[in-house]
């Protein structure tokens, strides 16, 4: 086999990403070697268990994907604007919009919130860590395989080209044959195994490390609505584990589960793919509305308004949220009664729904609020969010979706939700916890300017969008020099382009505030707005997080222990911590079904069960390892604590 | 402080070797063998009822006492089945409810229908 045969020829943009990431590589390789870092990497983040690395790991590999599946998108902007330019054909707009969609919901939205759980939850319940650490660093290796397996596809191999939904039979192997659709199929496994595992662990965790005295109904909202989203993690993504699998079958060994000829069913694929794929974008949003909740009330300056009822619109957002899958199909043509059923079941998650933002509005209501970043960010998700809410409504009509259906009217929909749901709250929640991570605040003034340049080209970028779909323009479609939408689409590209200048101020933002902002010195960096014990943590936070755990028996509790002139550190009870031992066997193992996944890619056999063997053998080693962890002497966390807070 | 024993976890051993020898028997059953359809069909359920006890009993937990949540693997059993259940009777309701093999019923009538609606107007 030579060079040329697996990698993708004949594409200039193609070419210039290739050097551009020839070049970030060799600049990376040589900087790791030149400042003598390799050791540092290994010891400090490829073998750690903490939970706080992790996180921060997993926020890093967001944003990396952001930038990815952004340039993705003023691609097709782009091509949208200037259709007559010949600058993507339509074989390379079907690749970047379906490596678009699923680099965003797969490989961003869902890290990006695990990232800031894996971080912050511990910090809310008093935990010192997760319930399996080892199985949290396993989860995070699986999904940095995975996408990285999912992202060379594009220069080896070639990219999946049937969408993010990757409907059967055009994502068959008689309809897309090659390893594209492969690279669909096994990124999106070997990833999920690890969104599984961080499900299990997190509610593990939450039910069973709780600060002593804290019941769960005394619990932050934000570590409630992780510990739904759970739920929901646990109970859908196997669906979407057997789909996979089901359609790995039919493609590398010749089965027909979802193939006409030998009997399949290819609308069955679109069944499984949505009784995941709803549970699904529920998952990426009610992190989303913990984080909101958390931020309204810290800079309202006020209880969360309504926390009962709000904990419990959740609980029936998650079970309703099974109950809706074909409202993604209501064109497929199940009959009148069918779609009649979910288009009630649908609308009704408009009832929970609504609740939640009354709750927030009357957490505002006559609070003095204090307009910080994250605060805006949170301002601005409300009448942004109902907009994308009540446009969901409209198209959960089945009647009227018959019209809606696959427009841009349903693209400018789903945008809105998840863009001014999960994106804001991503960006909000970084802001908010950043000093928690890094022990310093990102600047406000450059915070402000990207809210800005984002909040606006959002809007400018979307909601034309949904008068191009009214007019009639589909989704998916490359050639758009139609005179009636030439207009809005140059409109929509102008947008894309500010959330791209908004995106660039952010990071640059990161940047900034690394050199010139102040450093922290107590833990509770907004003024001393915060509520929650995560703010009673010092900064940095010690890596055992809490050297004695207090006792909790309110929601707030941060609140009153200020009152009180207390503090979660009592010296009289410390006794030795008891943390598991760093360890690079996650990493490897990883890297083992990484290499079989590559190998299944390519239907290579060999490689493939060479793979399989090493991660097994790795699983085999994993079940005779008897480490333990250590002890975290007293006198050790006595003098870090002394001089963390300045005693 | 839990101290750590070094013995092999046995019932872990015999647990993963059962469920890969009845994986094994099953795929066996559907591939190699020459047993009717209907007697590889009920042998993979049968093999698949033992599979799932021998992960409730040799992995799962099934046999703790209750803990302050409740029994924690009863309770996650049953949202296993509502699933289950959701799955299997949603796929049926979606995917067959309303249709019929028989091609010529419903909708063709429905098609006359329209087509008489269609010459009315066309009358006017
Ligand atoms: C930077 C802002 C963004 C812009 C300008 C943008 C633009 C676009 C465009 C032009 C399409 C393709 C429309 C078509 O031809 O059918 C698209 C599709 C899509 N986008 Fe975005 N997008 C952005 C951010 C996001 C985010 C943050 C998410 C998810 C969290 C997301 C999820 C999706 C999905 C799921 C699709 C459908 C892909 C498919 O058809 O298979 N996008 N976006
Ligand atoms: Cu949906």
């Amino acid at each position: 086999m030579h060079i040329t045969d697996i990698l993708v020829t004949g594409e200039p943009i193609i070419y210039g990403a290739m050097v551009s990431m020839a070049l970030v590589g060799i600049a990376l390789l040589f900087l790791l070697t030149y400042f003598k870092k390799w050791g540092w990497l290994w010891r400090e983040w490829l073998t750690t268990v903490d939970h706080k690395k992790i996180g921060v790991m997993y926020i890093l590999s967001a944003l990396l994907m952001l930038f990815r599946g952004g340039v993705d998108a003023m691609m097709m902007r782009v091509q949208l604007a200037f259709p007559d330019l010949g600058f993507l054909n339509s074989q390379h707009y079907n690749e970047i919009f379906t490596t678009h969609g699923t680099i965003m919901i797969i490989f961003m939205a869902m890290p990006f919130l695990i990232g800031l759980m894996n971080i912050i939850v511990p910090l809310q319940i008093g935990a010192r860590d997760f319930a399996f650490p080892y199985l949290n660093a396993l989860s995070f290796w699986s999904f940095f395989f995975g996408m990285a397996l999912f992202n060379i596809s594009f220069v080896i191999g070639g990219s999946p080209e049937a969408g993010w939904t990757s409907y059967t039979p055009l994502s068959g192997a008689a309809m897309s044959p090659g390893p594209g659709q492969n690279f669909y199929l096994m990124g999106l496994q070997l990833s999920g195994i690890g969104t599984l595992a961080t499900g299990i662990n997190l509610m593990v965790t939450i039910l069973k490390m709780r600060a002593p005295g804290m019941k769960l109904f005394h619990m932050p909202i934000f570590t409630w609505s992780t510990l739904v989203t759970c739920f929901i993690i646990v109970f859908a993504f196997p669906i979407l584990t057997v789909a996979l699998a089901l359609l790995t079958i039919d493609r590398i060994f010749g089965a027909q589960f979802f193939t006409l000829t030998g009997e399949g069913l290819p609308m069955m694929w679109a069944n499984l793919f949505w009784m995941w794929g709803h549970p699904e974008v529920y998952i990426v949003i009610l992190p989303a509305f913990g984080i909101f909740s958390e931020i309204i009330a810290t800079f309202a300056k006020k209880r969360l308004f309504g926390y009962h009822a709000m904990v419990w619109s959740m609980i029936i957002i998650a079970l309703l949220s099974f109950l809706v899958w074909v409202h993604h199909f209501f064109t497929m043509g199940a009959g009148a009664f069918v779609n009649s059923v979910f288009s009630i079941s649908t609308m009704l998650i408009a009832v929970p729904t609504g609740v939640k933002i009354f709750n927030w509005l009357a957490t505002l209501y006559k609070s003095k609020i204090e307009f910080t970043v994250p605060m805006l960010w949170s301002l601005a998700f409300i009448p942004s969010f109902i907009l994308g809410g009540v446009t969901g409504v409209m198209l959960g009509m089945a009647a009227a979706d018959y019209q809606f259906h696959n427009s841009y009217f349903l693209i400018a929909h789903f945008h809105y939700v998840l863009i001014a749901g999960t994106v804001f709250a991503c960006f909000a929640g970084l802001v908010f916890w950043y000093p928690k991570m890094f022990g310093h605040k990102m600047n406000e003034r450059l915070g402000k300017w990207a809210f800005w340049l984002f909040f606006f080209g959002f809007h400018v970028c979307f909601f034309p969008q949904y008068f191009l779909g009214l007019d009639g323009m589909p989704r998916r479609l490359f050639i758009t020099n139609v005179v009636e939408w030439l207009p809005l689409n140059v409109i929509s590209t102008v947008g894309a382009f500010g959330m791209g200048l908004g995106f660039i101020v952010f990071v640059y933002n990161v940047y900034y505030s690394f050199r010139y902002s102040e450093r922290e010195t107590t833990g509770d960096s907004w003024n001393g707005n915060g509520r929650t014990l995560e703010w009673a943590t010092t900064t940095p936070v010690p890596y055992y997080n809490f050297a004695t755990v207090p006792y909790v028996d309110e929601i707030d509790p941060y609140v009153r222990m200020k009152e009180e002139g207390k503090t979660t550190y009592e010296e009289s009870k410390v006794k030795p911590i008891h943390m598991p031992s760093y360890t690079g066997q996650p990493f490897i193992m990883m890297a083992f079904l990484g290499l079989a996944s590559f190998g299944l890619v390519f239907e290579w056999m060999y490689v493939a069960v060479f793979g399989l063997l090493g991660g097994i053998i790795m699983m085999i080693r994993r079940s005779f390892d008897y480490d333990d962890g250590y002890y975290v002497p007293v006198d050790e966390i006595k003098r870090t604590e002394k001089k963390a807070r300045g005693l | 402080m839990a101290h750590s024993n070094k013995r092999v976890p046995m019932n872990h051993v015999i647990g993963f070797i059962l469920s890969l020898a009845m994986t094994l028997v099953a795929a066996w059953a559907a591939i190699g063998s020459d047993l009717p359809v209907r007697w590889v069909i009920i042998g993979i359920m049968i093999l698949a009822l033992l599979q799932a006890g021998v992960q409730l009993f040799m992995f799962m937990h099934v046999t703790e006492a209750e803990s302050g949540n409740g029994h924690v693997p009863w309770n996650m059993m049953f949202h296993g089945f509502a699933l289950a259940g959701i799955i299997v009777a949603g796929s049926l309701f979606t995917m067959s409810f309303g249709f019929d093999h028989n091609h010529g019923g419903d909708g063709g009538e429905q098609q006359h229908e329209q087509q008489h609606e269609q010459q009315d107007h066309s009358g006017h």
